[in-house]
């Protein structure tokens, strides 16, 4: 038994019924400790699940924001990618004019932040900030570099697998989504307490993105292919009564 | 068709490099007739500050939205007016609270200490018991609205499923 056997995370078992429920107080993730708020959520009037949310223009976006490899005096180190999907609610119709967000670590899983003090190189080529508007189609594509793994301190030996941090603003106030995007085949899916509290695999499997060799630009860059889908609620605490 | 939606994870602790590029926590200008600051402070449930959290403000009537991430004292602030009323409601603001360790946003909203009738109307706070429903009206403050958010504890801030 190894002795950092107390310290290694609490996975707990899959568990379909979460459906794509994040459990908000999952023991593995030792920050959600003092975080997570204990008490039974409060209830809304239905009718305030229709409210609008904020909209953004294209004032909002410079011209180059949807590449994080531009804006700095040379090209940033790593694998050059295209990182591309469709924007969608739960009824597969496209979203266009939302405003995505995205944030990385650099290739060598290096944030460009004060308080990342991981003892790997900052690349003075790359930030690591990026922006778009879906467009009438519910698209969006970003031009990066594909983020290294990165340690994390939650337990012993503990690596985040590489992901691309997306926030997305829905039509509706309650579509918003924060989330994160993975790469596919990452050894550390299943060592990473942050990917696995989303206790339901199939909906944890939607959180990696495909390769995609039609959209791969010969002798430029790798592309990948990840849809988002947009819902209305469920607080991620509590499994559903009825999974279907 | 229904289409499973994508869970969500959590901003983690360097969200500025994609989410506070720029300020974006005035939702009125500062000259504007009743634009009032509302500042106040985000607390884990050991009371600590927390000092990497990111709090959204929607003004659902007057559309006007804005953020503001936390510092080392777990402060936020924000340039406000006070929205118009929905109809049988009391003014309000929508709030997203986000923070390392919060694998999903939590959704909340801050009232008025200005309008007790219509908040004591209104059909959400009067649903609370009167400790919740104190989380969720501001106070006067030397001319600014304080407004206290804990995650936990004996005064948790009350959120509400979304």
């Amino acid at each position: 038994m190894s002795e950092y056997a107390v310290d290694a995370p609490t996975v707990l078992p899959d568990d379909p019924s979460f459906g794509p429920e994040v459990q908000i107080d999952y023991p593995g993730y030792r920050s959600t400790q003092w975080r997570a708020p204990k008490r039974k959520l409060a209830s809304l009037p239905e009718e305030f699940h229709d409210l609008a949310g904020p909209v953004f223009g294209e004032d909002v976006i410079e011209e180059h924001d949807h590449d994080l490899t531009h804006g700095h005096p040379g090209e940033p180190l790593g694998e050059r990618i295209i990182v591309s999907g469709t924007l969608m609610d739960e009824e597969g119709r496209p979203q266009s004019g939302a405003l995505i967000e995205i944030w990385q670590a650099n290739a060598c899983g290096r944030y460009h932040h004060v308080v990342d003090q991981h003892p790997a190189p900052l690349d003075p080529n790359f930030s690591g900030g990026g922006r778009c508007l879906t467009d009438s189609e519910g698209r969006y594509r970003f031009v990066t570099i594909k983020p290294g793994a990165y340690p994390w301190g939650n337990h012993e030996n503990a690596w985040r697998p590489a992901h691309i941090h997306f926030s997305i603003f829905g039509r509706q106030f309650v579509q918003r989504l924060v989330t994160q995007m993975y790469f596919p085949g990452d050894p550390l899916f299943a060592y990473d307490p942050i990917f696995t509290s989303v206790r339901d695999p199939k909906s944890r499997e939607l959180l990696i993105a495909r390769f995609d060799l039609e959209a791969t630009q010969p002798e430029w860059a790798l592309a990948y292919d990840w849809d988002i889908v947009l819902g209305r609620g469920g607080n991620g605490a509590t499994p559903m009564e009825n999974p279907q | 068709m229904s289409l499973p939606r994508t869970a969500s994870q959590t901003v983690g602790p360097y969200y500025t490099l994609g989410l506070c590029r720029r300020p974006e926590n005035e939702l009125a200008d500062r000259n504007e007739p009743g634009a009032v600051q509302l500042i106040g402070q985000l607390y884990d449930g050991q009371a600590a500050p927390i000092n990497d959290g990111l709090i959204e403000v929607w003004d659902p009537v007057g559309e006007r939205w804005g953020r503001s991430g936390t510092d080392a004292d777990g402060r936020f602030s924000f340039v406000v007016t006070k929205p118009a009323a929905l109809a049988g409601q009391a003014p309000r603001l929508d709030v997203y609270v986000f923070a390392r360790g919060l694998l999903r946003h939590q959704l909340t909203r801050v009232y008025f200490p200005d309008e007790a009738e219509a908040n004591a109307a209104d059909p959400v706070l009067s649903s609370l018991g009167e400790t919740e429903r104190a989380t969720l009206v501001a106070e006067q403050e030397d001319g600014a609205l304080r407004w206290d958010i804990r995650m936990q504890g004996e005064r948790e801030t009350v959120f509400f499923e979304h």
